[in-house]
């Protein structure tokens, strides 16, 4: 049984694809409310690690458990609900316009629709809320994926080099919002190539080498 | 359920509206194959009309082929899918969803395919307005079934390809149904035998799309 400060257990996890191991033995424990920062070189595992704590891709062995929900045996389905994720590739219906992709999301998860005003404004997106979302630049794309996380409100932030598109304003922007999340009591993992420039922060640094973690 | 299939449903006929891949695209590839159909049969068997059904529902299905593609593509596009995934939506409502989208997508189709058979095949008009409800039905089955095997063949690594191959033993049926109670309403005969027929297959993959749906997608 996970204490309550204890967000994510993993144990010798596995995770494979077509043969090939995208995860070999990977352990590792997060505590709520705190900030880990994930580094490696491409293709260390950085985003099937991610993956794997969002309920996105099945552990084929080992055990996990993340935000109470067994990887094995739970519903993953209800782990997904409680994460929220921003991949590197953009992250929404591109033929929708900035707003109608965050009332999408709003809608699915019975929030309420002021909830998506407030992110635009958060996140600096008001003006080009009417926007067809393939129109925007990729800086931008990255600020609506902030947006739809903070209409979502998840536990979980699992962030896919969240900096990159980002200029510098963006990445202060986004360090800043790191700090009200980790406030507001959510867990943050960050995957990214190089620790954080933010010393404020403070994140712990987890560095991984073919599949496993190398160092914490 | 029928809240997140009213969301799916209505965010699907959003981006078509937006794309316009229907009307610039999937539209006219129809209507041109409706028109190429009656020019390969020649003015003679053209306007004998008998071949108008078959044709139409030859033509629905290549249609019904590109738009069941379209649908699933929104969905997989990069980077979609696992934002998408977090947001846990019911996986029957999505069924349904994206079925009664591609429904809505298939009677629009079906009007402008309808009128180019009346125009180009000299379909007799009362009877098509007579085979009207068993076409709705058939179109309703056909997106039922396309959003399975969509599904089927787009979720994971399943080859799009194979698309065509896999439907073929559903859409068979369906498009000979269709095609017995179209031609009924034209010239007589069993019209209500054949519209049961895909009533029944209707509920059928209703049924099976809203149990199945969910694991098509985890798979």
């Amino acid at each position: 049984m996970l204490g309550d400060q204890v967000v994510v257990r993993l144990v010798n996890a596995v995770v494979m694809s077509k043969g090939f191991p995208l995860l070999s033995g990977v352990d590792l424990e997060i505590d709520a409310a705190t900030l880990v920062v994930v580094t490696g070189a491409n293709g260390a595992g950085k985003t099937s690690l991610l993956r794997l704590l969002g309920g996105l891709d099945a552990l084929t062995s080992g055990t996990g458990l993340v935000a109470g929900i067994d990887l094995s045996e739970g519903d993953l389905r209800l782990l997904r609900r409680r994460v929220g994720w921003l991949g590197h590739e953009g992250s929404f219906y591109a033929d929708l316009s900035v707003r109608e992709n965050l009332v999408f999301a709003a809608r699915a998860l019975e929030r309420p629709l002021g909830d998506v005003d407030a992110a635009l404004e958060r996140v600096g997106l008001r003006h080009r809320a009417e926007t067809t979302t393939k129109q925007l630049s990729a800086g931008q794309r990255r600020r609506l994926g902030l947006a739809w996380l903070l209409v979502r409100r998840p536990e979980l932030w699992l962030l896919d080099e969240p900096y990159a598109s980002l200029d510098d304003a963006g990445r202060e922007f986004f360090d800043q919002l790191l700090r009200d999340v980790l406030a507001g009591g959510a867990t943050v993992v960050v995957s990214a190539h190089d620790p954080l420039r933010s010393s404020e922060l403070a994140p712990r640094t987890v560095q991984m080498v073919g599949g496993r973690v190398a160092l914490r | 359920m029928m809240r997140v299939a009213w969301l799916v449903a209505a965010k699907d006929l959003r981006i078509e509206v937006r794309s316009r891949v229907l009307l610039w695209q999937v539209l006219p590839f129809g209507v041109i194959a409706l028109l190429l159909s009656g020019l390969a049969l020649g003015p003679t068997q053209a306007g004998a009309s008998s071949s108008g059904p078959g044709l139409f529902y030859l033509v629905t299905l290549f249609v019904t082929l590109l738009m069941i593609n379209r649908s699933q593509a929104l969905e997989n596009a990069a980077g979609t899918k696992a934002s998408v995934a977090t947001l846990g939506l019911d996986p029957a409502g999505v069924f349904l969803g994206k079925a009664l989208a591609l429904t809505i997508e298939l009677w629009v189709s079906g009007i402008v395919l309808l009128a180019g058979s009346v125009l180009v095949l000299h379909t007799d008009l009362v009877g098509t307005l007579h085979a009207l409800p068993s076409i709705v039905v058939t179109l309703a089955t056909l997106a039922a079934a396309g959003t399975l095997y969509g599904a089927l063949t787009q979720g994971g690594d399943g080859p799009a390809t194979l698309l065509p191959v896999l439907t073929l033993p559903a859409f068979a049926p369906l498009l000979i149904a269709g095609e017995r109670s179209f031609s009924a309403a034209l010239h007589g005969g069993a019209l209500w035998e054949w519209w049961v027929i895909v009533v029944v297959a209707l509920a059928a993959y209703t049924a099976v799309g809203i149990l199945l749906y969910g694991v098509l997608e985890e798979s």
